[in-house]
């Protein structure tokens, strides 16, 4: 180091930002102090294949997947300095066993190799031990096409059984709780799924029953796994041990399109990717993100989603004559709707809009209050208790959102005005959105029967559609871009996994056209994107400054802060704090 | 020693240094805490709660006491390995879940002198600051469990146990712990899991160290039966004299339990590398079985590698260089481990011509498969593996390759498990073939049917 030799050597250059210097095969790279191996591998763009470890799980080391070399400056004999390279670090002494890299943490001048010989023999050997007693029945199994047994024995196995005896034999679909099936066949014992249920979801009833190679994961005897998020094992199964009965034999999942999209069940928002073939929906699954739902998801909100190819989809816009809905064109609705509202003074119209509807269509319920003249939209209060975990006290998905873009936070109080309204008969009309006012808003069918006119947007048949003088058929959540705004403040984007159905379009697309038929505006007046739709509000809600639903990334940013947190949330970051988890 | 009468057909051998065992077998000795104190018992304890615990640890230092469980650590470097600035509760667990095939020797301390191992043990707890301690017994000694429940019993009516020991001011209860009848359950950290009330699934090392992360994650020291016994003599010998007792780095006496092919199979403690191989197996034990000769011995428990009897061995280095035949072998940690096996938990399982090496291999072999717990995937599968294969050597369906694939999977197996259970179920296996290639290829044959009906239809689907 003939012209550095007054510089810093790297560990206190390093040191000095709370950083060590790692070599991982051949390149030193910084990390923090107390990163686990495998993690620095993952900074370093180097992949250490694993089953058992999950950074949101505590690690147990049992699959010995991760086996890596690893090496330390020799210890220097007592009276001797450490000797330094040209660059400054020390001769790393190799050791001859591997270690595990889910639970060793770095330190200063360690070397690590994921590649080479000894690695290369240990993955091997793992790979060849998985499979001598798995049943090999690929082309039966759900998980096929996103199974880590299949994808490391392809980059690490042996390529060929040496194996010649007869397998162990452990139960087969067995019905582990009401939409959970396991095939104790294939599981690898890496106990995942049981960490999962004592450590997240807090309801242990999955255990290790025999011993040795007859080890066999199940539940405990007179329990069952009904635990409202079980369903995250299935996803953390790294093989196809444990699969949901809903997805089971469905779809292949190399024929599956992902979508990132949130979960509109409650105000978490959970961040999911949607599996689409075609136009149907096959399956959602949890996406990570440690702002909002970590890994996970509550299996309740994961089966309610809406289809386009739903029996109960509306699929054309409907007009009632002589009180039967007739299908019609969206020219004929709209026009009939913006003509039917026109007849009624400000006053007795009352507009009801959602937290379940998007910020985008919200924006438009408000132009459409707007044009009206009317002066404020109600929305229906969704307060149920919260379970603790990821699921909000708030069942709307977009209170939040609801609170900015209507510019009242007592968005909610409307509706007890407005169904006092309807029921002394001030209020003559109402228009709906995203809505069946018979059940939660509180509205009985007399009411609705008293009304001179109901327009609704729904996506699938309810009473109060059924009741509706016009009837406009909107988007799932599914099948529509769109933003909203979490209960911790966040802004998150729905992306469009699908097509409506038939005639059904977005939503923020019908009120549009229903504002520009009531105002007489040309098209060209109106935003034509949801994009364009997007810069208007960002210029008109202080919150929404400067942000573009594109360059909003798939994990959201937070515009407002509610002081509200998610439980599950909470406790994991007490967990990382106590170093129990990577998380 | 000389007025000790020991029962007729149970006297030591002139060999032998009797000093755990001095009361085993003994005549007129029951294990009641009376018997125990008229032949001058607890006197140890007195004297060592009067010192500083930090200079009882130092004597077991000095004494060069290394654990007679197995691993052969020294036993008061262990017990310095409890991080300095602790403010959790220390606590010590006495394994006494002695499952080592060939080893049989703690059984006879807990049954026969359990105060022995009490007054050993206060002596390691007053040391290490343990108030509360745990005897994990094995579930196969329920005799035991009762034996050692009455002289804790005993022990605390004489303030030996229980708060304010001996009025030191030092307080101590010791729980008798029923094992879960498992060979893991002996690994020290399975142990601690199983004490816990758990499967005894092995834990990760680092970062779960029992000295800093043992039970209810405090520090826990877990120290073998024979090894709480002799923290006892070296109180009362001092550690530098205890240390003139065996030959250097091995120091002490030790129990040897020799079993199979010897006219007298037994447990006889010596003086640690004082006595060889030869002199165990020919002189005390009274050689080979009418008619026949060794051939091969397991030198430290059903883990330790097998020696061939007629094997020479070379170790040293430079000037130090030696070479040793089998039966120059002493009995002690280094030159037993400088050999390519190890002393481990001193049971010696001695095996004659009579046998066939496939039988030893294919015994060794099923007791790992079955007492695997299954946890990590190399030991879960490969051990049952490997019985699977000597099943078919055995059953005379084997192939040459199949010599070459059992030794491919000891190897797939050894140093990759969490714990020493990897190499405890592959070191035997690696060393029968290394050393009886010939014998074993010599009972296969390349005709042989070598596939399972299963795996020949299996076959056919995979095959390319």
């Amino acid at each position: 180091m003939s012209d550095t030799d007054t510089q810093q050597l790297p560990k206190d250059i390093a040191a000095a930002k709370g950083l060590v210097n790692v070599q991982i095969d051949g390149h030193w790279i910084q990390v923090p102090r107390g990163t686990r191996m495998i993690e620095a591998c993952k900074l370093a763009e180097k992949e250490v294949p694993h089953y058992c470890y999950h950074p949101k799980l505590s690690s147990p080391g049992n699959c010995r997947m991760c086996l890596v070399q690893m090496g330390m400056p020799p210890r220097p004999a007592p009276g001797q300095d450490p000797v330094y390279d040209a660059d400054g670090y020390q001769a790393i002494g190799w050791m001859p066993r591997p270690v595990i890299a889910c639970s060793n943490t770095v330190g200063e001048n360690m070397g690590i190799r994921t590649q080479g010989e000894l690695v290369q023999k240990c993955r091997e050997g793992v790979m060849e031990f998985l499979l001598i007693n798995h049943p090999l029945d690929c082309p039966i199994c759900d998980q096929a096409g996103e199974c880590r047994l299949q994808e490391f024995s392809v980059e690490h196995g042996k390529g060929e059984s040496r194996f010649k005896e007869d397998k162990v034999k452990k139960p087969k679909n067995v019905k582990i709780g009401p939409r959970i099936r396991l095939d104790d066949e294939r599981c690898i014992m890496c106990s995942r799924c049981i960490r999962f249920m004592d450590e997240v979801a807090d309801e242990p009833v999955l255990g290790f029953t025999e011993r040795g190679t007859h080890t066999t994961v199940g539940v405990f005897p007179g329990r069952e796994l009904t635990n409202n998020y079980g369903l995250n094992t299935v996803d953390l199964c790294p093989v196809g041990a444990l699969t949901s009965n809903d997805f089971r034999f469905q779809m292949r999942t190399w024929f599956l399109k992902e979508t990132d999209s949130i979960d509109t069940n409650c105000g978490t928002g959970a961040n999911t990717t949607i599996w689409t073939r075609g136009n149907k929906i096959f399956r959602v699954t949890p996406r990570q993100n440690d702002d909002v739902n970590s890994c996970w998801m509550p299996d309740s909100h994961r089966l309610n989603y809406v289809c386009p190819t739903d029996d109960d989809r509306l699929t054309a816009p409907l007009i009632k004559v002589d009180n039967v809905h007739e299908e019609t064109c969206w020219e004929n609705a709209l026009e009939a709707a913006a003509d039917a509202l026109k007849q009624f003074t400000p006053g007795e119209i009352a507009i009801i809009a959602s937290g379940r509807q998007t910020n985008e269509e919200l924006f438009m319920m408000r132009a459409l209050a707007a044009e009206l003249g009317i002066e404020s939209l109600a929305i229906v209060a969704r307060e149920e208790a919260s379970d603790d975990m990821l699921i909000s006290a708030d069942r709307n998905p977009n209170t939040t959102g609801a609170k900015l873009i209507l510019q009242d936070s007592e968005v909610a109080a409307t509706l007890a005005t407005f169904r006092e309204g309807v029921y002394s008969g001030d209020i003559k009309a109402v228009f709906v959105a995203s809505e069946d006012l018979l059940s939660e808003a509180g509205f009985s069918a007399d009411d609705l029967e008293a009304l001179e006119l109901l327009i609704s947007i729904h996506t699938s048949a309810n009473a109060t559609a059924q009741a509706s003088d016009i009837v406009l058929p909107g988007a799932g959540s599914a099948e529509k871009r769109g933003s909203m705004v979490n209960v911790a403040g966040r802004l998150q984007k729905l992306n469009a996994a699908c097509l409506p159905p038939a005639d059904a379009r977005s939503d923020w697309e019908i009120i549009r056209d229903l504002v520009l038929a009531l105002s007489g505006e040309s098209a060209e007046q109106a935003p034509q994107t949801i994009d364009a739709l997007f810069q208007i509000i960002a210029t008109s809600i202080p919150e929404f400054d400067g942000k573009s639903l594109a360059s909003l990334g798939d994990l959201g940013e937070t515009i407002t802060e509610t002081g509200v947190t998610i439980p599950l949330l909470e406790r994991e970051n007490q967990r990382k704090a106590r170093g129990e988890i990577v998380g | 020693m000389s007025d000790i009468q020991y029962l007729p057909g149970k006297e030591p051998h002139p060999c032998e240094y009797r000093m755990i065992f001095k009361n085993i077998d003994r005549a007129g000795w029951d294990p009641s805490i009376d018997c125990y104190l008229n032949d001058g018992g607890y006197e140890q304890l007195k004297k060592a709660i009067k010192m500083e615990p930090q200079a009882i640890t130092n004597e077991v230092k000095a004494s060069g006491l290394r654990g007679r469980g197995g691993a052969g650590f020294p036993t008061g470097v262990k017990w310095g390995f409890i991080p300095p600035n602790n403010t959790k509760p220390v606590y010590l667990i006495c394994n006494c879940d002695e499952s080592e095939p060939g080893t049989f020797k703690d059984r006879y301390i807990v049954h026969q002198d359990p105060h022995q191992l009490l007054e050993g043990m206060i002596i390691s707890c007053f040391a290490v600051g343990a108030h509360t301690a745990y005897i994990y017994m094995r579930e196969e000694f329920p005799e035991a469990a009762t034996i050692m429940e009455k002289a804790i019993e005993e022990a605390r009516a004489k303030n030996l146990v229980g708060n304010d020991v001996l009025g030191s001011g030092f307080d101590l209860e010791i729980y008798i712990h029923r094992g879960a009848g498992a060979y893991i359950c002996g690994e020290e950290t399975g142990l601690i899991e199983s004490l816990e009330g758990k499967r005894p699934y092995p834990r990760i090392k680092p970062p779960y160290f029992p000295a800093a992360l043992g039970l209810y994650m405090a520090p826990t020291i877990v120290n073998n039966v024979e090894s709480l016994c002799h923290v006892k003599h070296i109180i009362e010998m001092g550690g530098g004299g205890y240390a003139q007792l065996g030959v250097a780095r091995n120091t002490g006496t030790r129990i040897l339990c020799v079993s199979g092919d010897v006219q007298k199979p037994g447990y006889y403690e010596v003086e640690v590398g004082k006595i060889t191989m030869g002199e165990l197996l020919n002189d005390v034990c009274g050689g080979p079985k009418e008619g026949r000769t060794f051939k091969a011995c397991i030198p430290g428990g059903s883990s330790a590698k097998i020696l061939r009897c007629d094997e020479s061995f070379t170790i040293g280095q430079g000037d130090a260089e030696q070479s040793l035949s089998f039966f120059d072998i002493p009995m002690d940690f280094d030159t037993i481990a400088a050999c390519g096996s190890m002393a481990g938990s001193g049971g010696v399982i001695v095996i004659d011509d009579s046998r066939k090496i496939s039988w030893i291999l294919n015994n060794l072999n099923s007791f790992y498969a079955h007492e695997s717990c299954g946890q990590c995937t190399p030991c879960r599968e490969g051990s049952m593996w490997m019985k699977k294969i000597s099943d078919r050597i055995v059953g005379g369906h084997a192939t040459p390759d199949d010599i070459q694939t059992l030794e491919d999977v000891a190897y797939q197996i050894d140093g990759r498990t969490v714990c020493a259970f990897g190499e405890a179920s592959s070191w035997p296996v690696e060393a029968i073939i290394s050393k009886f290639r010939d014998e074993l290829t010599a009972e296969t044959s390349e005709d042989n049917d070598d596939l399972s009906e299963e795996a020949k239809i299996q076959l056919q689907f995979i095959s390319q």
